[in-house]
């Protein structure tokens, strides 16, 4: 029974209390210097900063390039995820292990090693040029480089759903007379949806603020190849905090709506899989 | 909660019945696309780092990580990790300790609140510091009055990266304690035990593999981190420079590979740090199993 | 050491988990709180333990007021339902363990401390194993680690939550029995929550009957199981039948058991009813009959293999059916 255990476990005051404390000035307290400054923005100082052709093909870029990002790592995230959880194979626990290499890779070090490979003559870029394909300095390195950062994310969110699965669904679409494409999309995708979705919203978002790994494979060129988390840092390095502040306080915005998605997604996914209402 | 995911065990064994056996040729094609998209994604990069780094030969690679001004950004490097890994690992603790164990109101908006960072851009993690000490900032005149140096400077840094990684430990910590229950802490307290033995002799020990797991994870951030503490930093070299940034300088100035060099340094950290997570994985797996 | 309970409520939330129970415990007895799941009765050993704290109304210990105290000091001996034994410790540290977080002045030295965990270990039939972990041993075990856990720092009262819920049911009755033994030796006051008639009625000096976070009937078992006070009681110490009755214009209902019904083909007089048979189980050396009354209310029975035999009883058969013991609540005591 869970129920309020205040007053007979020790700590709740100091453990609480530190917490909060800690996190009003971590995170609060930054945190409201932007929207309050923002909030002194004239409408029209805000309006201009935000809806400057610069800033629109900027968001252009930055939600297009990670939306192309979160759906490659959909598709081949769920592949990938297919393949350690039910296949054996050599190595199988090495690439397991390695899936999460992105996330533990500093984004500067992704940045540059990505751009060496894409330019003209990388290892990589110099077998695209003979197709016709530019990958360094355009939307299409920008996209390659947030796909990188995303792998972790759907694969992540998926494992444990199909690990957790329930073979005997299968079994049952089976002696039912299903074929196994037919189980897989009758079955088990719409089970693997809610983590599928999540997933990808989470690689989403991710890539949206992702800053280190491709601000040396975009090129930065204004109206072309700026991504905003750029353009925001543009405009501070010129001292137009007003212009950076504004833009930022958009893509807050858009994060804390994508997060609260998320976050819906996954109570969602939790109650499909345990039938019971979230927990906390 | 969001990027939950990422902190989740390894997979255990594929346990698939004969039944479901997918048609040889399909599982052929399957791993090939697979093993083909982590190989081109993940494996190539990897090896980039390494053949890049050593491009120039082994002594050069040794001097560009030697190199004094190398030396500063490893030492600032370590001096931030070294600050805001206890920091946020106590607040970790504290933090799951109060949400695992009690019930109170806001408790499903403070959990929110810990997700924040992960939902927020590096670079406007940063941009908020600015707000609040840069010179035009909250407290710009305040701390030049005073001439403390906060922005440009290493505390700056050090607030950025601690602000960046602080959910780590908290998010790893809650639903562990959460799954094991407080039944060993009341017992603990029935026998007579205080409030800090209880955590001393019950709660730490039981957490631990799960604070290993988290301030692993909270390391290899803040010593990658680079969005956030490019902003604040001022990119003055030798002295509010980490090695992302020294690595970013490097790059951009055509030393590539003296660049490599230090960046195989981050990415070597990085290779340890998928090792020990999967190590602490293993142990934990190991725990709850049994 | 007496335990008294007084007046307390006790919600969750929008639940109530107790409402007004008052309980006095004598020193050195053997006490069962029983129930159904979500009566209260664990609620009810959490509050004596200092693991919850009454809304309203006081706990007191000998006389003494000890509502306010924390669980620590109030030195009560707690075994949990699932032992809650430290996962990272010994079996001999797990046991220690009370006795090491004395404060310096009482702890005793070392070897002290050894002494009386292996005194523990043999009193609980566990010596030799106080090396392993927690996970190497079988439930059972566990559950002897648990209470030599509690034991070691000389409790004054033990409480016990379901203390062989999860254990299967051969082991349960052994463990029963021994724990009565124990019991008998050692003489502490002792309270344990159980949701198993069977063994309240077995191992308890009384019995408390909790249902809904009221106590319906504290009485020894022979009282609560032929004298039950509420038609409650009697449903939950054992199987029962139902009839309404109508005696000199009041109205009520009659319960009785299974197995102390007359079942005959002559017409019996007195309390008999007829009725006919649905339906006929053999089970070894007892039969159990489904009858069906006049006034269609179904009756269970329960009887000898032999007498069903002698009675040839088959599905349709017309039988007469006299209860030897009826117990009569009437709807007007009962409701208040």
């Amino acid at each position: 029974m869970a129920s309020a255990r205040n007053r007979v476990l020790p700590g709740f005051g100091l453990t609480l209390g530190f917490a909060i404390l800690y996190l009003s000035l971590l995170v609060l307290l930054p945190l409201s210097a932007l929207f309050l400054r923002t909030a002194s923005l004239s409408l029209a100082d805000f309006a201009a900063a935000v809806a400057s052709p610069r800033a629109l093909a900027a968001y252009r870029l930055s939600f297009g390039a990670s939306f192309a990002a979160a759906a490659v790592n959909a598709v081949f995230g769920l592949v990938l995820a297919w393949v350690l959880v039910r296949y054996r194979f050599p190595g199988r626990e090495l690439v397991d292990a390695f899936v999460d290499l992105p996330f533990a890779l500093p984004t500067a070090v992704a940045g540059i090693t990505l751009t060496t490979l894409l330019a003209p003559n990388g290892w990589v870029g110099q077998r695209l040029q003979p197709l016709g394909i530019e990958a360094a300095y355009t939307p299409l390195g920008v996209t390659l480089a947030l796909t990188f950062i995303g792998v972790p994310f759907v694969v992540r969110t998926v494992q444990p759903v199909l690990e957790d699965l329930e073979v005997e669904a299968e079994e049952a679409a089976a002696s039912l007379g299903a074929g196994r494409l037919q189980t897989f999309r009758r079955v088990l995708l719409p089970t693997l949806w809610p983590a599928l979705v999540t997933g990808s919203a989470l690689a989403f978002a991710r890539a949206l603020g992702e800053y280190g790994s491709v601000v040396f494979i975009s090129g930065n060129m204004p109206l072309r190849t700026e991504i905003v988390p750029l353009l925001i840092v543009t405009k501070l390095e010129q001292y137009d905090y007003a212009g950076a502040t504004a833009i930022a306080s958009v893509m807050l915005v858009a994060s804390f709506a994508l997060l609260f998605a998320i976050n819906s997604l996954q109570a969602v996914g939790r109650r499909r899989l345990t039938g019971a209402g979230s927990e906390h | 909660m969001t990027a939950a995911a990422l902190d989740r065990p390894a997979t255990a064994a594929p346990r698939v019945r004969a039944a479901l056996q997918d048609p040889p040729l399909v599982r052929t094609a399957l791993i090939a696309v697979a093993l083909g998209f982590v190989g081109l994604f993940l494996l190539l990069p990897l090896v980039a780092v390494f053949t890049e780094a050593l491009s120039a030969g082994v002594g050069a690679y040794f001097a560009a990580i030697s190199e004094p001004i190398a030396r500063k950004a490893i030492e600032l490097t370590l001096l931030v990790a070294a600050i805001s890994v206890p920091a946020n690992a106590v607040f970790g603790v504290a933090a799951a300790w109060a949400i695992a164990r009690f019930e109170f109101r806001g408790k499903r908006l403070l959990v929110t609140l810990i997700d924040l960072p992960f939902a927020v851009s590096p670079v406007i993690s940063g941009l908020v510091f600015v707000l609040l000490f840069g010179a035009q900032g909250w407290f710009g005149p305040w701390l030049a009055a005073h001439g403390v140096r906060i922005i440009f400077a290493v505390p700056g840094i050090v607030l950025a990266t601690t602000f960046i990684t602080f959910p780590f430990v908290a998010r790893e910590l809650i639903p562990l304690m959460q799954e094991q229950g407080a039944e060993e802490e009341e017992a603990a307290l029935s026998l007579g035990a205080s409030g800090w033995q209880m955590f001393r002799r019950v709660t730490l020990p039981n957490i631990r593999f799960g604070l290993l797991y988290g301030v692993v994870l909270l390391n290899a951030r803040a010593m990658g981190e680079f969005g956030a503490v490019s902003v604040v930093s001022g990119h003055i070299r030798g002295v509010t420079n980490t090695m992302p940034l020294h690595v970013e300088i490097l790059y951009n100035e055509y030393q590539s590979a003296a660049a490599f060099a230090v960046a195989s340094l981050l990415a070597l950290l990085a290779l340890v740090t998928l090792v020990a997570k999967r190590a602490l994985e293993w142990r934990m797996r190991r725990e709850t199993g049994s | 050491m007496s335990v008294e309970v007084r007046q307390v409520w006790k919600r969750f939330g929008e639940f109530t988990a107790l409402r007004d129970v008052s309980l006095h415990v004598e020193p050195g007895e053997l006490l069962a709180l029983l129930g159904p799941s979500g009566s209260g009765k664990t609620t009810l050993l959490r509050l004596v333990a200092g693991l919850e704290r009454p809304d309203s109304g006081s706990i007191e210990f000998d006389g003494e007021d000890a509502t306010s105290r924390s669980v620590r000091e109030r030195r009560v001996g707690f075994v949990f339902q699932h032992y809650a034994l430290f996962r990272h410790m010994t079996v001999f540290e797990n046991v220690a363990f009370g006795l090491r977080v004395q404060p310096r002045a009482r702890r005793g030295s070392d070897e002290d401390i050894r002494r009386r965990v292996h005194e523990l270990l043999e009193l609980v039939q566990l010596e030799g194993l106080a090396r392993r972990m927690p996970t190497q041993l079988s439930g059972g075990q566990r559950q002897r680690v648990a209470l030599a856990r509690a034991l070691a720092v000389r409790p004054r009262v033990l409480l016990l939550d379901e203390p062989f819920g999860a254990l299967d049911a051969r082991v349960r009755r052994d463990l029963r029995r021994w724990l009565r033994q124990l019991h008998d030796e050692l003489g502490i006051t002792s309270l344990f929550v159980t949701h198993d008639q069977e063994e309240a009625l077995e191992l308890a000096d009384r019995v408390v009957v909790v249902n809904e976070g009221r106590i319906e009937q504290v009485g020894a078992p022979d009282e609560v199981y032929r004298r039950p006070a509420t038609p409650f009681v009697f449903g939950f110490l054992g199987e029962a039948n139902w009839l309404p009755t109508n005696i000199d214009g009041r109205k009520g209902s009659a319960g009785f058991r299974p197995d102390e019904i007359e079942i005959s083909r002559a017409p019996l007089d007195g309390r008999a009813f007829a009725a006919r048979v649905q339906r006929v189980q053999s089970l070894g050396p007892r039969a159990k009959l489904e009858l069906v009354a006049e006034s269609g209310a179904l009756v269970q029975v329960e009887l000898a293999a032999e007498r069903a035999r002698e009675l040839a009883l088959e599905p349709g058969a017309e039988v007469w059916a006299a209860p030897r013991e009826l117990q009569v609540f009437f709807e007007d005591r009962v409701a208040s």
